[in-house]
């Protein structure tokens, strides 16, 4: 103790004892204080960055306005409105310098070409992570109470999401996740609000069970049930790891809650219609195939491809699945069964569906469920299964006798993108993301706890990515980013033409294919103008046989056995309602006209504007395969709507391939001239 | 973390001189071969099987596996070799390494970096006297040339691709005057951006060319034909070298 005070009073007496010393010492003290930072900022981390860009750029050819544009100390963007202090472009140096944009010296590397800048909005609004850092660590990979590490790039066009609601041309994977979401019948279960407050809708159609002893066999759900993709590999069902016990209790349940549908008389009157002659199955492949149901319905063929459209469900092996009855039934009209189905009522005749039910009969696989053998449900079974489907949620997304549609079944995840850290689960040795939580997630949703509900669903990787950028796009930050900034969800309206011919509509299910006034799918042309711009007679004509417009397409219009007076009701409807005021036929030219006008529109069809490359007016000269073949368009198209598509094809149908040719109206007037002459040398469309 | 990643891309940036290729080039940041891999057969040679040529955007997983083979010296199949994977900084394989399977193929799926550009993969089999390589090209796509593609596939690939896929007939075949696939480098890395961007806008007359290919000038804006080009330097073979790109010296 002594001698640690005696220590101490010496040394004071060294450094202070005398004036002259005592302001030597003080003065060094404050000289090494004052050092500190500039020291601290020489060592830190983004200095040394900005030194290394210095000596990138030094012997570049441009390195004298690089260097001017170079500005040394912290940079910092500043957007109050948006929370945004991002000091990333303190080390960040390249982001806006052209010659930068192969450089591989990270963080140097220009910025790819978006739409946005960087002084519009930063760098975190997109990426994520923490932008008021200053070094790597705490700016890419913080996990701070209220922090989370950036982005990953695989996930960015989530980044887009925060603020862009609708689909758009550079953000392929975040349409995708966003289309699976609701056709996958995640937000069946998981409410997922937008930002506006707008909720996310369910687009599948999955089928109701309330008279489904009808349709199945309870052999065939408990097949289901255990596997949906070994029925059918692109089954949207999800895997509920059931057991054989609960798989066989469900299907006891749904079969003895399921009440016949009453009045449906035609089955019977088909059977009698088919009984006694055999259809032909060649017949049947051909009548599939003219009917165009492979537009919709995929089937696996002897490759192992799946081949056809996603709309209705894969019929690879409809034969296990669906009673001879219902078929006919279902074939004679969808609608009673299922009056919201996709699928058109096609008023085949009974012959016509004796051909075709046993065509699909014939898509029967042997081997399928053959050892399913399921003894008489006891009261038990059936109540068992009953709490079953009440525990699992299955009457989130079908319709079932006895249970009630569950509310909020699973957990809401509308901000999902930026749910803390701290409050997530994660497995061990699992990277700690929000995304990489997402992915096993879907992935894996039952390596998360056997009490999981969550089943198992059959996607890609790449789909499994579509979806986490969807989720990851659902932030907390999104919610408060001002609404000018936000672009809403383009959703389909709900448009329902009146009267007899809306009823007709319904029943051929125009909207599963075609769109109008913002409602309807994308698969064939938008009809919302289409009584401005085809000629009456055409129209009659196609709706009673459509043949093909688009020789490459491979979807196609199909053909419905129309009465003339149903006919005669939809043409006359289409016609008058489906008009649009930019074609004005007052205006445009007149059908026919003089043979030079003729001849000089002919001339700039093949060589001023080459029509012909993508199109056919002579079968005999033409190839041109992109557009549909005009051989006959003078008795299709109205001469006022060739004119205003002539002069601006995008202004009748936004997004149409057909590329704008500035054409002059004296060009566009001898254009539409000679395509109203072309009326077909044969077929009804010629005369008139 | 990011100066273990420069010193890679800085050797990368030295191996992509030598090779001329225009993004990152093959440095070997493999990981170490699977200690629980017990290679039971040594080939000599290593060939693709499938999945090379692909192109993806970055920071996402190609759309199909790599495969590859390994042969012995007459050229037949070798089960059980050992191939390990690898390529330059950010890009995963699954798995790295892997024994060749009864038919003598290994096969990875690959997640690409988050840089666009060209990226040389290489599987290594061990080899009796010396080990065997396979250099595969695949290639990512950035956001404007992803945009680029999506453009491309609507309004340019049936005329410019003479394949035809199962959704789409290709219109190749039915045009007088051939155009060229956007892969053809050899003509294409000849025309200027300005060049490009005129026969786009204002169609083939514009650089006194077929009258074919259409004008877009009024279908698409600036930004998506800069986007087109973008797309098909990205896809140019042989690789585009942009006139006036200055490389730091040594
Ligand atoms: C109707 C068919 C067609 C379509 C659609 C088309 N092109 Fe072309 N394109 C051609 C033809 C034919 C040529 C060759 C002209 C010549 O060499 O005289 C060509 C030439 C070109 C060239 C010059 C290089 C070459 O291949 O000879 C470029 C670049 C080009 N097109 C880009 C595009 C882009 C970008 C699009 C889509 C926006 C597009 N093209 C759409 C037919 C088409």
């Amino acid at each position: 103790m002594q001698s640690i005070r005696k220590y101490i009073s010496s040394a004071w007496q060294a450094l202070f004892g005398d004036p002259v010393r005592a302001f030597g010492v003080v003065s060094l003290v404050l000289l090494l204080a004052l050092a500190v930072t500039p020291t601290k900022e020489h060592f830190s981390q983004w200095h040394s960055y900005q030194r290394k860009y210095l000596s990138l750029i030094r012997d570049r050819g441009d390195a004298v306005s690089m260097r001017r544009r170079f500005e040394p100390g912290i940079h910092q963007i500043w957007m109050p409105e948006l929370g945004v202090v991002d000091r990333c472009t303190t080390c960040h140096l390249g982001l806006s310098e052209a010659s930068l944009a192969d450089e591989h010296q990270q963080p140097f590397r220009k910025h790819p070409a978006i739409p946005h800048s960087v002084d519009g909005f930063g760098c975190v609004i997109c990426h994520g992570g923490q932008g008021a850092a200053t070094t790597v660590s705490e700016a890419h990979h913080s996990e701070r109470d209220g922090e989370a590490p950036i982005l990953p790039t695989r996930y960015i066009e989530a980044g887009c999401g925060q603020c862009h609601q609708n689909a758009m041309a550079g953000t392929p994977q975040l349409n995708l996740g966003r289309t699976m979401l609701a056709r996958y019948g995640c937000v069946r279960c998981h409410a997922v609000t937008r930002p506006d407050g707008t909720k996310m809708m369910p687009t599948d159609h999955p089928p109701s069970l309330v008279h489904v002893a009808d349709k199945t066999t309870r052999e065939w759900i408990y097949s289901w049930l255990k596997d949906p993709q070994a029925y059918a590999a692109t089954a949207t069902m999800p895997n509920y790891k059931l057991t054989d016990q609960d798989a066989s209790d469900i299907s006891a349940y749904l079969i003895s809650s399921s009440k016949p549908q009453p009045g449906d008389t035609s089955a019977a009157s088909v059977k009698n219609a088919s009984a006694g002659s055999a259809t032909n199955p060649a017949d049947g492949a051909s009548l599939y195939g003219q009917s165009f149901c492979s537009s919709c319905h995929a089937v696996q063929n002897a490759a192992g491809n799946v081949v056809g459209g996603d709309v209705g469900p894969e019929l690879t092996r409809i034969g296990n699945k669906v009673k001879p009855e219902w078929l006919n039934a279902w074939l004679n009209n969808p609608r009673i069964y299922d009056a919201t189905t996709p699928m058109p009522h096609y008023r085949f005749t009974p012959r016509q569906i004796a051909t075709l039910a046993d065509y699909l009969h014939s898509k029967t696989d042997a081997d399928y469920g053959a050892n399913v053998q399921l003894a008489a449900a006891t009261p038990q079974q059936i109540a068992r299964g009953r709490r079953l489907i009440i525990d699992g949620g299955c009457a989130a997304c079908h319709e079932i006798n006895g249970v009630q549609t569950p509310q909020n079944f699973a957990p809401d995840l509308s901000t999902i993108g930026s749910k803390p850290l701290a409050q997530i689960a994660f497995l061990p040795g699992m990277e700690h993301t929000v995304s990489t939580y997402i992915v096993s997630k879907i992935r894996q949703p039952r390596a998360f706890g056997g009490a999981v509900k969550m089943p198992q669903f059959a996607l890609s990787n790449a789909q499994t990515d579509a979806l986490t950028t969807a989720l990851l796009a659902q932030t907390g930050r999104s919610r408060t980013i001002p609404d000018t900034l936000r672009v809403a969800a383009a959703e389909d309206t709900n448009y329902q033409p009146a009267g007899h011919a809306g009823k007709l509509m319904t029943e051929l299910a125009c909207f599963s294919c075609h769109r109008i006034n913002g409602r309807g799918g994308d698969m064939a042309p938008d009809l919302t103008y289409e009584g401005s711009s085809v000629q009456r007679q055409w129209l009659t004509d196609f709706l009673k046989n459509p043949n093909t417009l688009r020789p490459s397409l491979i979807r196609r219009m199909p053909r419905f056995n129309l009465s003339d007076s149903d006919n005669k009701e939809l043409t006359d409807f289409m016609l008058a309602v489906y008009q649009t005021s930019a074609v004005d036929p007052d205006t445009a030219p007149s059908a026919t006209n003089p043979p030079q006008v003729v001849e000089q529109g002919r001339q700039l069809f093949y060589s001023k504007f080459a029509c012909q490359s993508c199109h056919i007016v002579d079968t005999k000269t033409d190839k041109g395969y992109i557009g549909p073949t005009l051989t006959q368009v003078g008795s299709r198209l109205t001469p006022a709507w060739t004119y205003a598509w002539l002069k601006n094809p995008q202004a009748l149908r936004p997004g149409t391939a057909e590329p704008n040719q500035k054409m002059s109206d004296e060009d566009a007037r001898a254009l539409t001239a000679f395509l109203m002459s072309l009326k077909g040398t044969s077929g009804k469309g010629a005369k008139q | 973390m990011m100066k273990r990643v420069n010193t890679e891309v800085l050797r990368s940036s030295a191996c992509l001189a030598l090779l001329a290729v225009v993004a990152l080039a093959g440095c070997k940041s493999g990981t170490q071969p699977n200690a629980a891999l017990k290679p039971t057969g040594t080939g000599a040679a290593i060939v693709e099987t499938s999945g090379g040529h692909q192109v993806g955007a970055t920071g996402t997983a190609l759309k199909d596996p790599v495969v590859v083979q390994v042969n012995d010296e007459q050229g037949t199949a070798v089960p059980g070799a050992l191939v390990q994977f690898q390529g330059p900084a950010g890009v995963s394989f699954e798995p790295a390494a892997a024994l060749t399977d009864t038919s003598g193929q290994a096969t990875t799926a690959v997640t690409l970096g988050g840089i666009a550009g060209r990226y040389q993969l290489t599987a290594v089999t061990p080899g009796k006297a010396k080990p065997a390589s396979l250099d595969v090209i695949e290639t990512a796509l950035g956001y404007q040339q992803r945009l680029g593609a999506i453009l491309a596939d609507k309004y340019c690939t049936r005329c410019h691709d003479p394949e035809s896929s199962a959704e789409r007939v290709s219109n190749y075949d039915n045009l007088e005057t051939k155009p060229h696939a956007f892969t053809d480098g050899n003509t294409l890395n000849k025309m200027s951006d300005a060049d490009l961007t005129a026969i786009i806008q204002y169609g083939g007359p514009a650089l006194k060319r077929s009258a074919l290919m259409p004008p877009y000038e009024k279908t698409l804006s600036l930004a998506e034909v800069r986007a087109l080009i973008a797309y098909t330097r990205a896809l140019a073979d042989p690789p585009y070298q942009p006139a006036g790109t200055v490389y730091a010296h040594k």
